[in-house]
């Protein structure tokens, strides 16, 4: 597995500059994303994953959201039918249990939603994975993984962005 | 006048154990975690509760316990520090292993997992240099330093560890015990020095 160290500081500001440029206005958003940088995997990203989780409706009896976007390095486009696996330690199970795993596709505007059991904390954080895997998705972009974290326990969605590099 | 203090010590001692211990036990998170990962998480927190026995031990600090039945205890609970600490760590691989293999390569994602190795690895060393100690023929000032060193490394990277990690612990009883620990380990080492001048001076 490759990891790319990375530091909170520069992983919030990723996420800052994604949330910017998709609140910019049409006219301005291509000049600003020109540089958009990739995500990079985030420390611990890949633990429990389970290589190629089904397409699902939803994971368990949901009743959580995890959701986000997922956009193309440099111009900061919207990325539709991107293959996005989540997993996490929920009311439902482990995180290595079959169970806790599902997929999910983008729409035509790039984002993903996936209704799942709640999150509770596991290992010191409440926290959920999300995977990028090149190995299930053909649109041909490096496989990312990320480990956002909640703000708090008790939040009932978790947001998180993609943006991939092509490979 | 000294069987009340006595009393107050011990109780306030056995409350600063118990407490945290019965909190943790009332968590709703217990209800959605398996076996192994809740006894891997009681297991640190008896671990941190028995680092609050320790310099009060070593320093003969507890009423009607003598410095040397005191310290033959402090070995026992030595032990059985290393046994939680083998159970914490243990327990929390078979919970969910990659993790761990992160948490011991100093490359997780959480930084309260490199503390907590670091506790780990100082606990192991303490003990070993105790149980070392004659064959190794230390001197009594080397003993002395070095299990004294070990020891703060250990409080300090129990306690950060411990004051990092989200809710396995009830909040205001970690902090409470999390204090009491670091308290108890300076009052050892203000004392025991003080001993020492008082022993060098005599000679």
């Amino acid at each position: 597995m490759t990891r790319v160290f990375e530091t909170r500081r520069s992983v919030i500001l990723a996420g800052a500059a994604a949330g910017t440029a998709l609140a910019m206005p049409a006219l301005i958003r291509p000049a600003q994303a020109a540089g958009l940088a990739p995500t990079p995997t985030m420390r611990g990203g890949a633990n429990n994953y389970r290589p190629g989780a089904p397409l699902v409706e939803r994971i368990g009896g949901g009743g959580f959201t995890l959701s986000g976007t997922v956009r193309r390095a440099g111009d900061g486009a919207a990325l539709p039918g991107v293959r996005i696996q989540m997993w996490a330690h929920t009311t439902e199970g482990h995180e290595r249990d079959e169970r806790s795993h599902g997929a999910t596709l983008t729409d035509e505007n790039g984002v993903f939603t996936m209704d799942m059991p709640q999150i509770v904390p596991a290992f010191g954080q409440p926290h959920g994975h999300l995977a990028y895997d090149a190995d299930f998705d053909d649109n041909g972009y490096k496989t990312v993984f990320l480990r956002p974290i909640m703000d708090s326990a008790r939040d009932t969605s978790l947001t998180t962005h993609f943006v991939l590099e092509p490979a | 006048m000294a069987a009340a203090r006595a009393i107050a010590i011990w109780t306030a001692l056995a409350a600063a154990i118990t407490v945290p211990l019965g909190l943790a036990a009332l968590s709703p998170l217990l209800a959605w975690r398996e076996a192994i990962y809740i006894l891997a998480g009681f297991a640190g927190i008896a671990g941190l509760a028995l680092l609050l026995l320790q310099p009060l031990l070593a320093a003969g600090l507890l009423p009607g316990v003598p410095m040397r039945p005191g310290r033959r205890l402090h070995g026992w609970i030595g032990a059985a520090l290393v046994a939680a600490v083998v159970l914490h760590v243990g327990g929390l691989w078979i919970t969910s292993p990659p993790d761990v293999v992160d948490a011991l390569l100093f490359r997780s994602p959480t930084p309260f997992s490199d503390w907590g190795v670091i506790a780990m690895w100082a606990v192991f060393a303490a003990a070993l240099l105790a149980a070392l100690r004659r064959r190794l023929r230390l001197s009594p000032l080397t003993w002395r330093l070095g299990h004294t060193a070990l020891a703060a490394a250990i409080v300090i990277g129990t306690v950060v560890h411990a004051l990092l990690i989200e809710v396995t612990m009830e909040m205001i009883s970690k902090v409470v015990l999390c204090a009491l620990v670091i308290a108890a380990l300076i009052k050892a080492v203000v004392d025991l020095r003080t001993g020492r001048l008082i022993t060098r001076r005599r000679a």
